[in-house]
C-alpha cells in the first residue's frame, strides 16, 4: 500500500492512540545512544511523559514493532509536531532504525500506555534515570518545571559514555548527581548509592525513575525504606504494545493486596514502584538479606501518602 | 491425501470476472450455517483481548465478529515471563491462558461488548470436559454471544496430554459436553499438530459441533545459542504469524474437502487481503486475524475494507462465491 508522510489513522479523541506515517527529521548519535526524530503532529499533540510509541521496523523476516519511550515532543516552534525517541542498538530492529535517512518514512503507533502522574501537591521531585532511561525524564522534568515544581536528578550509567546528555540533565534540573559504575564520571557506584543523601538534601517528596528493571527494583526498594512515593516506567518485552497479546506482564499488587499480572503496555509502563511485586518477578538483585526488617508503623513520618499525591490509582 | 488437492472447481476458480462490480454492491455476508455475519473477518482468540483495547483505534463492530480471549472457569494469571519470542516471519508465545475467568468476563467485559452491539464469539478452555461444560453453561443466556469456540488445542497447558484436539475421542467428549449446554453454534478449534486432522474434525462434527476453527498455533521452541536458555519461560510455545499460514491453508483445504458442508473459521498468519482470499479459496467461511493485529492494530478493519474493493475490482458480487474454489494443476 502506498504510504506518504502525514497519513494518520485513528479516532479523533484527544487521548486516543493513532497510527502515523512520519517523516524522519533527524537521526543522530546521542552519546553512546541514538536519537530519532520524526514528524507526527497528531501523536505529539496527544503524548505525555512516560508514554511510548511502537515503531515498525522493516527488517527482513521480522514482524513486530519495537517499543520506544517518548523522549520529547514539540508542539510549538520550528520543530512543532515532532516526536523524539532515544534508543540503544539491541538487535536487528534497532540496527535498522540507525540506517534510516532524512525524509525516510516511519510507521508509528502511539502514544501508548500510561503517563507519569503529576503530584497533586507542589513538592520537590527527584528524577532517577539509568542509561537511556533518562530520556523520558528530561521530558517529564520539562512538564514538572512548567507546573512550578522543583526537579532534581540522579543520572546513572555503567560508564561516562553511557550517561545520556549530561548537559541536558543540568539544564533540566536544580541539581544533578551523576553516578557511574566504573567511576569515570561523577560518583562511583549506582544511583541507589546516592539516593538517600540526594533525597534528603533536595527535600524530595516523590521519586520518578526510568531505566533497566534491576535498577527500578533497587530504586523502588530504597524508596520503600525511605518512605518515598515512587513512580517507575518499566521496560518489558512486548509483542503488540496495545494491550492484546499479554506478553509484557508483570506482577502488581492491587489495593486489595492481591497480586495480578498487569500489562506494561496498557496498565503501565508507569507503575507505582511500591506496588510491583518485585519478589515475584525475575529481576533478582542477588540473594535476599537474611535479616528480616522490623515492621515499623511510622505515622509521624510526615511523608505524603500515595493517595495524597496521585489520588485514586 | 492426494484426493484432497484434486478438489477443483474450475468455473469459480477462473480468474477475474469480466466486469468490475461496484464496491458497494459486493455482498460480504459470511454464511456459517446457523450463523450469519455481516462480513467474513473476525479476530483470532487471544489476539484481541476483550475488544476494548482495540476499540481505542477504531470501532470494533466494523468486524464481522469479535472472538475473545479464551475463558476458563477460574481466573488464570498465566505463565511467568518471558512469554514471547520473535521468530522469522512469526512469533512464539506461551501466555498460559491468562484471563479473568468466565464469571469475571460476564461481569466486566461482556457488558461493554453488548453496549457496542458487537457479535461475540466466546472462546472457552478447560482442563476437563466438565470444566468446558461449566464454562459453556455460564454463557448460555449471554446476549451478544453468537457462537462458542471450543479451544481444544491451546499448546500452553500443563502437559501435552491435555491437548484434547490431539485425540478424536477426547475432542468429541468435550464437544458433546459443550453442545448440550448452549443454543448457539459451537466451533471446535483444532491443532495442526496431529497425524490426521480430518479424523479429529469429523469426530467433533459428529459430537455436535456446528463448525471448526483451523488452526491453533503450532508447537515450537527457541533457544538462545549463547546462553543455552530457552527463550520462553515455559520452554515450548505456540508459533503464529505468516510462518504458519501455508500450514493453516493446507489444513482448511484438507478439512473442507472432506467435510464440504461444515463451516470453517480459517486462521493462521493472515495479514493481507491476498491472505484472506487464499483462506476463503481453501474453504474458510470466516477468516480470523491473529498475530497481524500485534503488528498493526488496524489490520482486521483494513481487511474488511480491502475485501470489498478487491472483490469488486475482479467482478465478484460476493465473497461466498470464492469459497473452496481452488484450481489444481
Amino acid at each position: 500500500m502506498s504510504r506518504r508522510a502525514g497519513q494518520v489513522e485513528g479516532r479523533p479523541d484527544a487521548d486516543a492512540p493513532v497510527r502515523v506515517i512520519g517523516e524522519v527529521l533527524a537521526r543522530r548519535r546521542e552519546g553512546a545512544y541514538w536519537l530519532l526524530s520524526f514528524s507526527a503532529p497528531e501523536l505529539a499533540d496527544r503524548a505525555r511523559p512516560g508514554q511510548f510509541v511502537e515503531i515498525a521496523v522493516e527488517q527482513k523476516y521480522s514482524l513486530l514493532r519495537r517499543p520506544f519511550s517518548i523522549a520529547r515532543v514539540s508542539r510549538q516552534g520550528p520543530a512543532a509536531g515532532t516526536v523524539d525517541v532515544v534508543f540503544d542498538v539491541g538487535g536487528p530492529g534497532t540496527e535498522w532504525l540507525t540506517q534510516l535517512a532524512l525524509h525516510d518514512l516511519v510507521d508509528v503507533v502511539g502514544p501508548l500506555g500510561t503517563p507519569f502522574p503529576l503530584p497533586k501537591r507542589r513538592v520537590p521531585c527527584l528524577l532517577i534515570g539509568g542509561g537511556y532511561g533518562a530520556a523520558p525524564l528530561f521530558y517529564l522534568a520539562e512538564e514538572l518545571t512548567r507546573e512550578g515544581l522543583r526537579v532534581d536528578m540522579i543520572i546513572g550509567a555503567a560508564t561516562r559514555e553511557r550517561i545520556l546528555n549530561p548537559i541536558e540533565a543540568k539544564r533540566a534540573s536544580a541539581t544533578v548527581t551523576f553516578t557511574t559504575e566504573d567511576g569515570s564520571h561523577g560518583v562511583q557506584g549506582r544511583v541507589t548509592d546516592v539516593l538517600a543523601q540526594t533525597a534528603e538534601t533536595c527535600r524530595s517528596a516523590v521519586v520518578y525513575a526510568c531505566g533497566p528493571m534491576p535498577m527500578l527494583r533497587a530504586v523502588s526498594e530504597a524508596c520503600a525504606e525511605l518512605e518515598l512515593p515512587v513512580q517507575v516506567a518499566v521496560e518489558e518485552h512486548m509483542a503488540c504494545g496495545v494491550g492484546v497479546c499479554f506478553t509484557c506482564v508483570l506482577p502488581v499488587r492491587g489495593k486489595d493486596g492481591e497480586v495480578r499480572m498487569r500489562r506494561a503496555c496498557l496498565d503501565g509502563p508507569v507503575f507505582n514502584g511500591a506496588r510491583i511485586a518485585w519478589d515475584e518477578t525475575r529481576f533478582e538483585l542477588g540473594p535476599p538479606p537474611d535479616v528480616e526488617e522490623d515492621e515499623v508503623e511510622d505515622e509521624a513520618s510526615g511523608r505524603l501518602t500515595d493517595d495524597e499525591l496521585w489520588g485514586e490509582q | 491425501m492426494s484426493a484432497d488437492v484434486r478438489r477443483i472447481d474450475a468455473a469459480s476458480a477462473s480468474a477475474h470476472g469480466d466486469a468490475a462490480t461496484e464496491a458497494a454492491d459486493v455482498d460480504l455476508t459470511a454464511d456459517l450455517g446457523r450463523l450469519t455475519l455481516p462480513n467474513p473477518i473476525t479476530t483470532a482468540s487471544g489476539c484481541f483481548a476483550s475488544g476494548a483495547e482495540i476499540d481505542r483505534f477504531y470501532d470494533v463492530t466494523d468486524l464481522g465478529a469479535i472472538t475473545v480471549k479464551s475463558l476458563t472457569l477460574e481466573p488464570r494469571q498465566g505463565l511467568p515471563t518471558p512469554r514471547m519470542a520473535e521468530t522469522p516471519a512469526g512469533m512464539l508465545n506461551a501466555i498460559g491462558l491468562q484471563n479473568p475467568g468466565v464469571d469475571g468476563w460476564l461481569e466486566r467485559d461482556l457488558p461493554w461488548l453488548q453496549g457496542k452491539g458487537a457479535k461475540v464469539i466466546a472462546s472457552i478452555a478447560g482442563n476437563t470436559p466438565e470444566e468446558f461444560r461449566d464454562v459453556a453453561r455460564r454463557l448460555r443466556r449471554a446476549t451478544g454471544v453468537v457462537a462458542v469456540e471450543v479451544n481444544l488445542s491451546c499448546p500452553n497447558v500443563e502437559h501435552r496430554g491435555l491437548v484434547f484436539a490431539c485425540d478424536p475421542k477426547a475432542s468429541a467428549e468435550v464437544i458433546t459436553a459443550v453442545a448440550r449446554e448452549v443454543d448457539v453454534p459451537v466451533f471446535a478449534k483444532l491443532t495442526s499438530d496431529v497425524t490426521d486432522i480430518v479424523a479429529v474434525a469429523q469426530a467433533c462434527i459428529e459430537a455436535g459441533a456446528s463448525g471448526l476453527t483451523l488452526i491453533n498455533t503450532l508447537l515450537g521452541m527457541s533457544i538462545d545459542p549463547e546462553t543455552g536458555r530457552t527463550r520462553l519461560f515455559n520452554g515450548y510455545g505456540g508459533l503464529s504469524g505468516p510462518a504458519i499460514r501455508p500450514v493453516a491453508v493446507r489444513n482448511v483445504h484438507q478439512v473442507h474437502t472432506a467435510l464440504p458442508d461444515v463451516p470453517i473459521i480459517g486462521t493462521g498468519g493472515v495479514r493481507t487481503i491476498e491472505d484472506v482470499i487464499e483462506m476463503v479459496r481453501a474453504g474458510a467461511s470466516l477468516v480470523a486475524v491473529g498475530t497481524a493485529t500485534f503488528v498493526d492494530p488496524f489490520t482486521a478493519r483494513d481487511l474488511v475494507r480491502e475485501l470489498r474493493t478487491w472483490l469488486a475490482a475482479r467482478g465478484h458480487t460476493s465473497v461466498a462465491e470464492l469459497r473452496g474454489s481452488v484450481l489444481a494443476w
